[in-house]
């Protein structure tokens, strides 16, 4: 259900601890760090290993997140905007990763943007409630996504490349 | 033909003024404006009364002083395949008021499912359903909520409509009934029910179309949506020949209202005191099969609300039920000329427990293995969270600038 490189990628990410939601306004606080202690290792592995792939910031109570994320297609990169709120039963549920600029252009979305997660990804994430975050729904979700959708989008040729 | 500018002025003018005040030709005019208010409902069987063949309910001994259903206010959350036509439904059945959430809009591709039409595309869907409704039934009280009920915002907005939108102002609804096509807007229902301990339905069609589901929820007494992992109708089909490549979900108008049905006729038998409700009934629309059973809460539930309200059910005195007694102790057919004879229903009562995954009943399957509690090794990972020295602000700050 999950392929090697992603086990490994995986385990290099910090666990999380604190059990709290958005609307547990002190707790929340304490998890906020760990996420952003477990986004900025995951960040810094990926620079090492030479697959940077993502940036997310978020508003100041941390519940709107948004930030890009690209993927390299023969040499060239291809870059989206991200962005998902924090759901008021996270971390129970997990965020609804949306890029929208690509809503309406597959059919591996929801509205809005929201990208169409595998049938693996909600019983590993129920199973590792509380411990997976951000991270590891970036690494666990959306990049799995991007390796499927992005290649198959260049080749019909409904997203072309964009000189930055 | 070339029109002076004056003379296409005065033609757009026309045209304005016929949006506003249709033309009364003849009676379509008044078909559609649709019918009156009326104020009381009407028992009287004549071909005008909207009412007659629900109250003939009364006199068929089914159901006691059915105009009751005026007081009652319901929220449905979801106007997607089986929150429209649940809505229509009730609308028909003369609910005292509907409360509609969703924040989609109507689309072409909607149209393979029943209620919305095509010149609705682009409305959003609680303004295209509230104008239909109340077309049908202006009796019907109704309020509409264009927003995602899973947003910490919205989710305030929610929790004050459900809890103080009754049909008396300040009182909470009746019911809360979870139309929506996603688990984290049913969790976001279920910590809401719980916390303000209202009764819920939840209700589903799986992705592929042929199964459905209805679970009825009182907090504290049947099991919460997060008590168990949540409870399937087990199709049978090979993992290997369904495809799901290119696709999220599929859909049919059949399924979808099946399950609406279900879902308002147990409304209705709750809401109306008759008949008995159904704690949990899956259909199969492969065998058409439907398994019934009940599932009782998980003391170890992670909501704590919910626990909050499973001792407060405890602590409640249980009503006693009173047998009736037959009068008449002879069998009630003397004879059987074509041997019929009554099947007992098999309808197993589970109690989940997080240590061990709770038995379903025949047909019905959990999600996904419920997780483990105590485990501290992941199968996954091993790293653990470094210590937290830094403040919420530097580490913003640390990843704002990788």
């Amino acid at each position: 259900m999950v392929d090697d490189s992603t086990r490994k990628t995986l385990s290099n990410i910090p666990l999380l601890q604190i059990r709290a939601g958005p609307r547990e306004k002190d707790v929340w606080v304490q998890r906020l760090k760990e996420e952003y202690q477990a986004l900025i290792k995951y960040v810094e592995n990926n620079k090492q290993s030479g697959s940077d792939w993502f940036r997310l910031e978020s508003n100041k109570e941390g519940t709107k997140w948004f930030g890009k994320c690209w993927y390299m297609h023969n040499l060239l990169k291809y870059e989206f905007d991200v962005e998902f709120d924090i759901p008021v039963t996270y971390p129970t549920t997990a965020p609804e990763i949306a890029l929208p600029e690509l809503d309406g252009k597959t059919a591996k979305m929801y509205r809005g943007g929201k990208i169409c997660l595998t049938d693996h990804f909600k019983p590993l994430w129920a199973r590792n409630v509380p411990k997976f975050g951000i991270a590891h729904a970036m690494a666990l979700g959306l990049a799995p996504w991007l390796a499927v959708e992005i290649p198959d989008l260049i080749e019909k040729g409904i997203i072309t490349y964009k000189e930055k | 033909m070339p029109y002076a500018i004056d003379e296409l002025q005065e033609i757009i003018g026309n045209l304005r003024t016929e949006l506003v005040e249709p033309i009364d030709s003849g009676g379509v005019n008044n078909t559609r404006l649709g019918r009156d208010r009326v104020e009381r409902m009407s028992a009287e069987v004549v071909d005008s009364n909207p009412y007659s063949r629900l109250m003939a309910l009364q006199r068929m001994n089914i159901v006691k002083d059915y105009e009751r259903i005026r007081d009652k206010a319901v929220a449905i959350v979801g106007v997607g395949g089986v929150g429209s036509v649940t809505a229509d439904m009730l609308t028909r059945c003369g609910i005292g008021k509907l409360i509609l959430f969703d924040y989609d809009k109507v689309e072409l591709a909607n149209m393979n499912r029943l209620f919305f039409t095509p010149n609705q595309a682009g409305l959003s869907k609680v303004a295209a359903a509230g104008a239909t409704l109340n077309f049908i039934n202006p009796d019907v009280e109704i309020e509409m909520f264009n927003f995602n009920i899973t947003t910490v915002d919205n989710f305030d907005r929610f929790l004050n409509a459900i809890s103080q939108g009754g049909r008396i102002a300040g009182q909470p609804v009746d019911l809360v009934l979870s139309c929506v096509d996603n688990f984290e807007a049913r969790m976001a229902i279920n910590a809401a029910c719980n916390e303000r301990n209202l009764n819920w339905f939840e209700s589903g069609v799986s992705e592929n179309a042929v199964s459905g589901h209805i679970q009825f929820i009182r907090p504290g007494d049947t099991a919460c949506f997060a008590c168990a992992p949540p409870l399937v109708v087990a199709e049978n089909i090979d993992e290997k020949t369904l495809k799901k490549e290119g696709v999220c979900a599929a859909s049919l108008p059949t399924t979808m209202g099946i399950t609406a049905g279900f879902l308002v006729q147990n409304v209705l038998k709750y809401l109306l005191n008759f008949g008995e409700v159904s704690d949990y009934l899956g259909y199969n629309a492969l065998s058409d099969f439907f398994p019934k059973m009940t599932l009782k809460p998980n003391p170890q539930c992670d909501d704590s609300n919910c626990l909050v309200r499973q001792m407060e059910f405890q602590a409640k005195p249980k009503p006693v039920v009173v047998e009736e007694k037959a009068d008449n102790e002879e069998p009630l057919h003397a004879t059987n000329e074509w041997g019929i004879e009554l099947v007992a229903e098999n309808a197993p009562e589970i109690n989940p427990t997080s240590t061990e995954t709770p038995v379903v009943g025949e047909g019905l399957k959990l999600a996904y293995e419920a997780p483990e509690k105590s485990s501290e090794t992941s199968e996954e990972t091993v790293t653990t969270a470094p210590p937290d020295d830094a403040s919420l602000e530097d580490l913003m700050a640390q990843m704002k600038s990788m």
